[in-house]
C-alpha cells in the first residue's frame, strides 16, 4: 500500500495530466469496475506476500520424506547437443565467470543445487547404474545445511548438478554429458562443479572424468600433472566408505609395531614382486597383507586382510605400522590413503604425476612422504633416514588431514567449495596456518602479529602513558623525569579519577604513601589481590600465558669499571 | 476535472499494479531469503536438497578395485615410459621431460657453458651465470651435471631490442650438450614484441624448462617451469638494498590507499585496464595516474582524455606515492609482469595485482596471498572496496611479508638466480625439499637448508610457531690445539665446570692439535660422556662441522683456554633457550665503519655498542654449524683455515645474516682467556698482525654477502637480581658477582 500511494503521487506529478486521455463520462462505470479489479487484485497480491510460507512449509515437510523415485523422468533425446571435452586451458579468468559472484561482505560464495531429475535415454534406459549413490546424496545434503547453499539460482555463484558422477564406472558418457548440457542454467559449463573420485575406465584408465563437460570445473579423485587444470580443478580424495563404518581412536605418535605396511589388495604383480623383495630382506619391519582367499566378496572381506593364513582386522591393523603403503592401482587416487590417514599411520605413496588431494592447500610434506615409483626397491633406506621426531609430526598431521579434510563426505565438499571460494576472494582466503596446524599446535603455536626482525630507529620515539588517580606529586615526579628523555615524542597522562578534575597548573598535595612504595613492603591484602587476579586470567585464557625467565636487559657496560661519562645509560641503576 | 482526477488515480494504480506483479514476479523464486530469516528466530531452514532418506547404493563396490585390478594387464614400468613419450613441448613436466638420473649420482651440479668468442652477452645475464658459476651448485664437469645454463644470452628475446641475439636457433642445435634441452634451464625476461607481444622465444626450446619473467598460466608448465621477476638492469648483483620498512605504525594506514602511476597504452595488448584506471581514481586518497606521453608517436593515437590525464599525472612524485601509500596497483602493462611489481614489493606498498594469467613470481613456493592483493581486472572497480574492506591486522601482516619476501627472495640477481635453483633442487631431491612453510617464514628457503632435516622442529626458526621448545639440554664442543702436558691447563679446570652444568648432555673434545690425542685416564672424569674427536685435517673450520655426534639443539662453543664457571654456563644456557636462533655469548666485539679508509673496522675496545660475540664461548643452534659447513662459500672457509683465524667473526656474519638481529652479550663478563686476563682491554689487542688479519677478514667476508650483515645491540643480559642491593644467598646466579 506505501508503494501504491508513493507510485500514485509520483506519476501524478510528474507525467501524470499529459497522459490522461479525455475521457466520457459513460465509460465511468467501466473505470470504476477496473478500480476495483485492480484493488481486489492488489489485496490478493499482499496475501500472497503473507500467506505462503505455510503452505511452503508443508510442502517440505512432504519434501523431507521424498523417495528419489519421485524426483521427474526426463527423457534425453538422441540428438540433444553434447558438451564439448573440457578445455585444458581453463583458469578461473578465462573460463569463470567471476561477475555471478559479486563482492559481498561476508566473502563467501553462493552454491545452487539442481533439483533432483532422472534421466533416461530414450528407450527409458537410466543414464547411471546407480543413480544417486549414497555418498553424493550426503555430499548434496551437507552443501544445503551449509553457509554456502543459495536456492535461489540467480544469485548463485557456483552450480551443482544433482546428477551423481562420482564414479565413472556406472555412467553412460554420453547421455551423462547430454544430460549436462540440458541442464537450465549449464551455459557451456560455466561456473558448474562436478565431483568425481573414481575417472576413467579400462584400458586406459583416463586420470580426469571421461564424460565432455565444457568449461565446467572438476573436482576429481586421482588427477595426473597432465590432466590437473592448476588453480580452477580440485583435486578430492577418494572416499573410504569405510570411514562411515569404522572407528579408529586416534594413538599416541611414536613407534609401531611395524614399519611398513602394505594392505592393498589390487597391487600390480610387478610392484607386488618388489614388495615381497623388499620383505625377504628387511623381514618383520615390513607386513605385506593380502586378501584372504577363504572369504567370499563384500564387506566382510573388505574387514579382513591376510598373510600366510593369519588374519588381521582392516582397518585396525594399520594402526599397528608407522608407515603405510599407498600404490598407485589402475588409477591414481587410492582410497586406502583415506584408511591410512585415519590410522594415523604415515602414508608412502607411490603414484607418479598424481596430484595429492587438496594440494593446493595442504602442505603434504609435513603429513607423507612421495617416493617416485621407479624407487620402490629403496623405499625401506629411504624411510629408514626420516629422523623419529619428523615421523611423530607426520602421524600426528596425517590424522589431522583426515579429521579435517577425508572423514566424510561432508568435510570433503566443504573443504572443496573453501579452496574455491578463497580462489575468488584471495583477499579473505584461510591461511596455511588455518589449513596446516592440527588444533594442539593453533593453541600453542605463537605468532606475533609484529613477526619481521626490525630493530627499528630512534627517531619516531616513544609515547609516554602514565596512569594516575590522585598522587599529584608522584605524577609530577614522573612527567619531570620522563620529560628530559630525548626519545619521548608525546607524553600522555590518563587520569583515572572520576571524584577529582585533573589539576590545572601546579598545584601541591600530600602523599605519604608515595614514598612507601617498595618492591618489598607492598602490604599483603594488594598480593592477594593481584594473585587473584593471576588466577582469574589464567582460567579465562585457559592456560598460563606468562613465561618465566631469569635474565633481565641491562646496558652494555652496566656497572662496568669505566668512567660513567663514556657510557650511552650512565645513571641506570643508581636509584 | 474531478473525473479527471480519478482517471488519473486510476491508470497510476493500473501502472503500479502492473509494477507490483513484474517485481513480485521477480521475487517468487527468492523467497529463499525469506527462509534464511525464518532460521535466525529458531526456526530450523527447510532442506531444499531432500536429504533422500531411501536405501541408496554406494558410489564404490567392496570389489571394484580388485576386478578393475586384475583386468589390467599393462604393466606399470611400462605406463611410466609411455607418459614419458607423449607429454612432450608444452606438456612437458619433470616426469616427462627431465632426466633425475644425471642427478642421482653427484647430488644438484649446475653445468654453464663456456662463453665463445664473439658472443654479445647483457650485462645482466653475464651476472646470472656468474652468480651460477660462484654457487655452490656450480660445476666444471658436464658430466656431473644435473642441469645445464646456456651462455647465450636468453634474456631479451624482444626482436626489436638492441641486446637480442640472432640466429640462436642455430646456435643452439649446434651445442652437442644441448640432448634436445633435456635438463636444460632457460632465463627470458623479455618475449615477443610489438604489437602482440607473444610469449615465444624465437628458438625450439625442446624439452628444456624456462625460467621467465611475465610468464602467462597458459604457457606455465607446473611444477617444471619457473615464473622469475621482472628486474632492471640496474638490479644489484648480490647483496641487494634492505626493503624501506623501517618500523611498524599502528593503525597501520598510510597518506594514500592505493596509488599507480605509469604509462596508458592507447592501442594495442593490455591497454584496456590502464585505459579504465581513471574511473577509480578519486584525487584523494585512491590516486591512479596514467601518461599517454610515450613513444615516439603518441599524438597520433591521442584520445580526448590524455591532456587531462597528463596534467594530472604531473602533479604527484611516484616516489612519494609509493612510500606512502598502504597499496600498490600492480596492473598488466604489454606484458603481464612489471617493475612496478617488485618496486612496490620494496616499498612495503602491499601490491594489488590486476593482471589476469600472470603466473606470480616463484608461485611454486610462494603464497602470495600472505603479501599481495590478488584483484581480477574483470572487477577493476571493486577494487577500492576490496582493498577497503581488509582488515588493519592484516594490513600489518601483508606489509611485514612484502618485506620479508623481498628480501629473501628478491633484492638481488643473486636471490633470484638462486631461488630459481633450489626450487628446481626441491623437486629433484623431493624428500630432501622444503615445506611450504620453511619458504614462507623468516628467514626462507635460502637459509633454511632441507637436506639438514626433513624435521621442522629440528631448525631453530620455527619452535614457536609450531608451540615446541628445544631440546633442554646442550653439547660443549671445546676446541684443542695444544698438546696436553699438565693438569693445570686451562682446558681440564675448563672441562670439568663445564660438565657441572645441569643442562651438560656430552662434551666433545676436537683435538685439532699435531701432537697424537692423549690417553684416555689424562682427562678428568666427569658425570657426563666425554668423546674426544680428531680433527679433520685440523683446520679452523673443522669447529663448525655438524658433527653427527652432536644430538642436542644447542651448542656450547669452547676454546681451549676459555675461563667459565659452571654458573655463567648455566645462565647462558637459559637465556639461549629464549633466543635459539642466535648466538649467546660472553665475549663481545664490534665492527665499525672507517670513512677514512672507506672499509670495515674490528674493535675489541670497550664501548656502548657490540655486534658479535666470539666463539670462544658461546651457544648457538647446532643448524648453524650445517650451515656454516654447508652454505658458505670454500673461499671464505679456506681464507678462514689459512690464517686460522676470523672463524668467529664469520660465524657471527653468518648468524645476523639469517636472523637480521644482533648477537647477544651475558652478563658482565669481557675477558674469557687466561691470556688475556689482566691486560688493559682498553690498549689494542696483543698482536697486531692477528688484528689486522681480523680486518682483512671482514672486508672480504662482508664483500661475500654484499653488504654489511652484523647488526648492533646496546643491551646485554644479566641475572635479574645482578648487582641488585639484596642479600647475595637470594640471587641465582651469585658466582657471576664474584668475578
Amino acid at each position: 500500500m506505501v508503494r501504491l500511494s508513493m507510485c500514485a503521487s509520483g506519476k501524478y506529478s510528474s507525467r501524470g495530466p499529459a497522459l490522461i486521455p479525455r475521457m466520457k463520462t459513460k465509460h465511468r462505470i467501466y473505470y470504476i469496475t477496473l478500480f476495483s479489479v485492480v484493488l481486489l487484485g492488489l489485496i490478493a497480491t499482499g496475501m500472497f506476500q503473507f500467506w505462503p510460507h505455510s503452505i511452503e512449509s508443508t510442502a517440505d515437510w512432504g519434501l523431507d520424506r521424498r523417495s528419489v523415485h519421485d524426483a521427474p523422468l526426463i527423457r534425453l533425446p538422441v540428438a540433444n547437443p553434447i558438451p564439448e571435452r573440457g578445455d585444458l586451458s581453463c583458469r578461473m579468468h578465462t573460463c569463470f565467470d567471476v561477475y555471478r559472484c559479486g563482492y559481498n561482505p561476508k566473502n563467501r560464495i553462493k552454491v545452487y543445487i539442481y533439483p533432483l531429475q532422472r534421466f533416461v535415454d530414450e528407450v527409458g534406459v537410466p543414464i547411471s547404474s546407480t543413480g544417486l549413490s549414497r555418498e553424493y546424496n550426503d555430499l548434496l545434503s551437507a552443501i544445503s545445511d551449509s553457509e554456502f547453499y543459495t536456492d535461489d539460482v540467480t544469485r548463485a555463484c557456483l552450480f551443482v548438478p544433482s546428477i551423481d558422477v562420482l564414479n565413472q564406472n556406472s555412467l553412460r558418457i554420453r547421455e551423462t554429458a547430454q544430460a549436462l548440457a540440458m541442464l537450465p542454467r549449464w551455459d557451456k559449463g560455466m561456473n558448474h562443479l562436478l565431483f568425481n573420485m573414481l575417472p576413467g575406465g579400462p584400458p586406459d584408465y583416463n586420470t580426469a572424468l571421461d564424460v565432455p563437460r565444457d568449461r565446467a570445473l572438476l573436482a576429481g579423485g586421482g588427477f595426473s600433472t597432465w590432466t590437473y587444470r592448476q588453480g580452477y580443478d580440485v583435486s578430492i580424495p577418494v572416499y573410504s566408505p569405510l570411514s562411515a563404518d569404522v572407528e579408529l581412536p586416534e594413538r599416541q605418535p611414536g613407534p609401531r609395531r611395524y614399519f611398513i605396511l602394505s594392505s592393498q589388495t589390487a597391487i600390480h604383480r610387478e610392484y607386488r614382486a618388489e614388495l615381497e623383495r623388499l620383505k625377504e630382506e628387511n623381514g618383520e619391519a615390513l607386513l605385506l597383507l593380502d586378501k584372504c582367499s577363504n572369504l567370499s566378496q563384500g564387506v566382510a572381506s573388505a574387514r579382513k586382510r591376510c598373510y600366510k593364513g593369519q588374519v588381521f582386522d582392516y582397518p585396525q591393523i594399520l594402526q599397528e605400522s608407522s608407515f603405510c603403503v599407498v600404490l598407485r592401482g589402475a588409477r591414481l587416487g587410492q582410497a586406502t590413503l583415506s584408511d591410512v590417514l585415519q590410522a594415523g599411520c604415515v602414508p608412502v605413496i607411490l603414484a607418479d604425476s598424481y596430484i595429492l588431494p587438496f594440494s593446493e592447500v595442504l602442505d603434504w610434506k609435513r603429513a607423507s612422504v612421495v617416493i617416485p615409483e621407479e624407487k620402490l626397491p629403496e623405499m625401506y633406506t629411504i624411510l629408514k633416514s626420516i629422523p623419529h621426531r619428523q615421523v611423530e609430526e607426520m602421524q600426528r598431521q596425517a590424522r589431522w588431514f583426515w579429521d579435517a579434510y577425508f572423514s566424510s563426505m561432508k568435510a570433503i565438499g566443504m573443504t572443496t567449495l573453501q579452496i574455491i571460494n578463497d580462489r575468488i576472494y584471495p583477499y579473505a582466503a584461510r591461511t596455511y596456518e588455518q589449513w596446516n596446524n592440527p588444533p594442539l599446535v593453533k593453541w600453542s603455536s605463537v605468532n606475533s602479529p609484529l613477526f619481521l626482525p626490525l630493530i627499528p630507529p630512534r627517531s619516531p620515539g616513544f609515547t609516554a602513558v602514565v596512569l594516575t588517580y590522585d598522587r599529584i606529586e608522584s605524577l609530577f615526579r614522573v612527567i619531570t623525569e620522563i620529560s628530559k628523555v630525548p626519545s619521548l615524542a608525546k607524553l600522555l597522562v590518563v587520569w583515572n579519577n572520576q571524584n577529582k578534575s585533573p589539576p590545572e597548573g601546579e598545584k601541591k598535595f600530600k602523599c605519604p604513601e608515595c614514598t612507601a612504595i617498595d618492591g618489598l613492603s607492598l602490604d599483603q591484602t594488594h598480593m592477594v589481590e593481584r594473585s587473584e587476579c593471576i588466577n582469574k586470567f589464567a582460567s579465562v585464557f585457559g592456560t598460563m600465558p606468562l613465561k618465566v625467565v631469569e635474565h633481565r636487559a641491562d646496558p652494555v657496560l652496566y656497572k662496568d669499571d669505566f668512567p660513567e661519562k663514556l657510557k650511552s645509560f650512565p645513571n641506570i641503576g643508581s636509584l | 476535472m474531478q473525473a479527471k482526477k480519478r482517471y488519473l488515480i486510476l491508470l497510476s494504480a493500473g501502472t503500479c499494479l502492473v509494477l507490483l506483479f513484474y517485481f513480485g514476479g521477480v521475487q517468487l523464486p527468492s523467497s529463499g531469503r525469506n527462509r534464511h530469516d525464518r532460521s535466525h528466530n529458531g526456526y530450523r531452514p527447510d532442506q531444499p536438497w531432500p536429504h533422500f532418506s531411501d536405501p541408496l547404493q554406494q558410489f564404490l563396490l567392496w570389489d571394484q578395485p580388485d576386478t578393475e585390478e586384475y583386468n589390467i594387464h599393462i604393466s606399470p614400468r611400462q605406463k611410466r615410459d609411455v607418459n614419458t613419450s607423449v607429454y612432450k613441448g608444452k606438456r612437458c613436466r619433470m616426469d616427462s621431460c627431465f632426466d633425475f638420473s644425471a642427478c642421482k649420482r653427484n647430488d644438484f651440479k649446475v653445468y654453464v657453458y663456456p662463453q665463445q668468442k664473439g658472443e654479445k652477452i647483457s650485462e645482466s645475464y653475464q651476472n646470472i651465470l656468474s652468480i651460477v658459476e660462484g654457487s655452490r651448485f656450480y660445476t666444471t664437469d658436464p658430466g656431473q651435471a644435473c642441469l645445464f645454463i646456456l651462455s647465450l644470452d636468453t634474456l631479451d628475446r624482444d626482436s626489436l631490442s638492441p641486446q637480442y641475439v640472432h640466429n640462436l636457433k642455430t646456435k643452439v642445435q649446434n651445442l652437442h650438450l644441448w640432448n634436445n634441452g633435456r635438463n636444460h634451464l632457460i632465463f627470458n625476461l623479455y618475449s615477443g614484441t610489438w604489437p602482440d607481444y607473444t610469449e615465444d622465444l624465437g628458438f625450439d626450446i625442446g624439452q628444456a624448462m624456462l625460467a621467465k619473467a611475465s610468464i602467462s598460466t597458459e604457457i606455465f608448465r607446473p611444477n617444471f617451469d619457473v615464473s622469475i621477476p621482472l628486474f632492471s638492469k640496474e638490479h644489484p648483483r648480490t647483496g641487494g638494498d634492505r626493503g624501506y620498512l623501517k618500523y611498524n605504525s599502528i593503525p597501520p594506514f598510510r597518506k594514500y590507499m592505493l596509488v599507480f602511476k605509469g604509462k596508458r597504452y592507447l592501442t594495442g595488448i593490455g591497454s584496456d585496464t590502464r585505459n579504465a584506471l581513471y574511473h577509480v581514481h578519486n584525487q584523494e586518497d585512491v590516486v591512479l595516474l596514467t601518461t599517454c606521453k610515450h613513444g615516439k608517436d603518441w599524438q597520433k593515437h591521442k584520445d580526448a582524455r590524455c591532456e587531462k590525464d597528463n596534467a594530472e599525472y604531473d602533479k604527484y612524485d611516484y616516489r612519494e606515492m609509493l612510500h606512502n601509500s598502504t597499496f600498490c596497483l600492480v596492473p598488466r602493462g604489454r606484458r603481464l609482469g612489471s617493475f612496478r611489481f617488485l618496486e612496490a614489493l620494496q616499498a612495503a606498498c602491499v601490491p594489488v595485482m590486476l593482471s589476469n594469467g600472470w603466473e606470480l613470481p616463484f608461485s611454486e613456493i610462494i603464497n602470495w596471498n600472505t603479501a599481495a592483493v590478488i584483484g581480477d581486472e574483470r572487477l577493476l572497480l571493486q577494487i577500492p572496496s576490496t582493498v577497503r574492506s581488509i582488515h588493519q591486522d592484516k594490513i600489518l601482516a601483508l606489509r611485514q611479508q612484502t618485506q620479508f619476501l623481498w628480501e629473501a627472495y628478491f633484492s638481488s640477481v643473486e636471490k633470484i638466480v638462486l631461488t630459481t635453483l633450489e626450487i628446481i633442487q626441491d623437486r629433484v631431491l623431493q624428500q630432501e625439499s622444503r615445506s611450504t612453510l620453511m619458504w614462507n617464514s623468516h628467514p626462507g628457503g635460502l637459509f633454511a637448508l632441507p637436506q639438514y632435516s626433513a624435521h621442522l622442529g629440528d631448525f631453530p626458526f620455527y619452535y614457536a610457531t609450531l608451540g615446541i621448545k628445544p631440546y633442554p639440554k646442550f653439547t660443549a664442543v671445546i676446541h684443542a690445539v695444544t698438546p696436553l702436558v699438565s693438569q693445570s691447563q686451562p682446558i681440564l679446570k675448563l672441562l670439568v665446570s663445564v660438565a657441572k652444568s645441569q643442562y651438560c648432555a656430552q662434551i666433545i673434545v676436537l683435538w685439532n692439535c699435531d701432537k697424537p690425542l692423549p690417553a684416555k685416564h689424562r682427562w678428568p672424569a666427569t658425570s657426563v660422556p666425554v668423546i674426544v674427536i680428531e680433527g679433520e685435517n685440523k683446520v679452523m673450520s673443522s669447529r663448525f662441522l655438524p658433527y653427527e655426534t652432536i644430538v642436542t639443539d644447542a651448542v656450547l662453543s669452547l676454546d681451549e683456554d676459555t675461563v667459565l664457571s659452571t654458573t655463567e654456563v648455566d645462565f647462558a644456557f637459559t637465556v639461549w633457550q629464549s633466543f635459539p636462533e642466535r648466538l649467546v655469548g660472553y665475549p663481545a666485539r664490534s665492527h665499525f665503519w672507517d670513512s677514512n679508509k672507506e672499509r670495515w673496522g674490528y674493535t675489541s675496545k670497550w664501548t656502548n655498542d657490540y655486534s658479535m660475540v666470539l666463539t670462544g664461548a658461546a651457544i648457538y643452534h647446532r643448524y648453524y654449524h650445517f650451515l656454516y659447513t654447508n652454505f658458505l662459500p670454500a673461499s671464505l672457509k679456506g681464507m678462514v683455515d689459512q690464517l686460522a683465524n676470523c672463524e668467529d667473526i664469520l660465524m657471527n656474519f653468518l648468524v645476523s645474516a639469517v636472523t637480521k638481529l644482533p648477537p647477544i652479550k651475558v652478563t658482565q663478563k669481557k675477558q674469557y682467556k687466561e691470556t688475556m686476563m689482566g691486560q688493559v682491554s682498553l690498549a689494542p689487542p696483543h698482536n697486531l698482525s692477528l688484528w689486522i688479519f681480523r680486518q682483512t677478514c671482514m672486508n672480504k667476508f662482508a664483500s661475500w654477502f654484499g653488504g654489511m650483515p652484523l647488526v648492533h645491540s646496546q643491551m646485554r643480559l644479566d641475572p635479574v637480581l645482578f648487582k641488585d642491593q639484596v642479600s647475595i644467598l637470594r640471587k641465582k646466579y651469585r658466582d657471576i658477582e664474584r668475578l
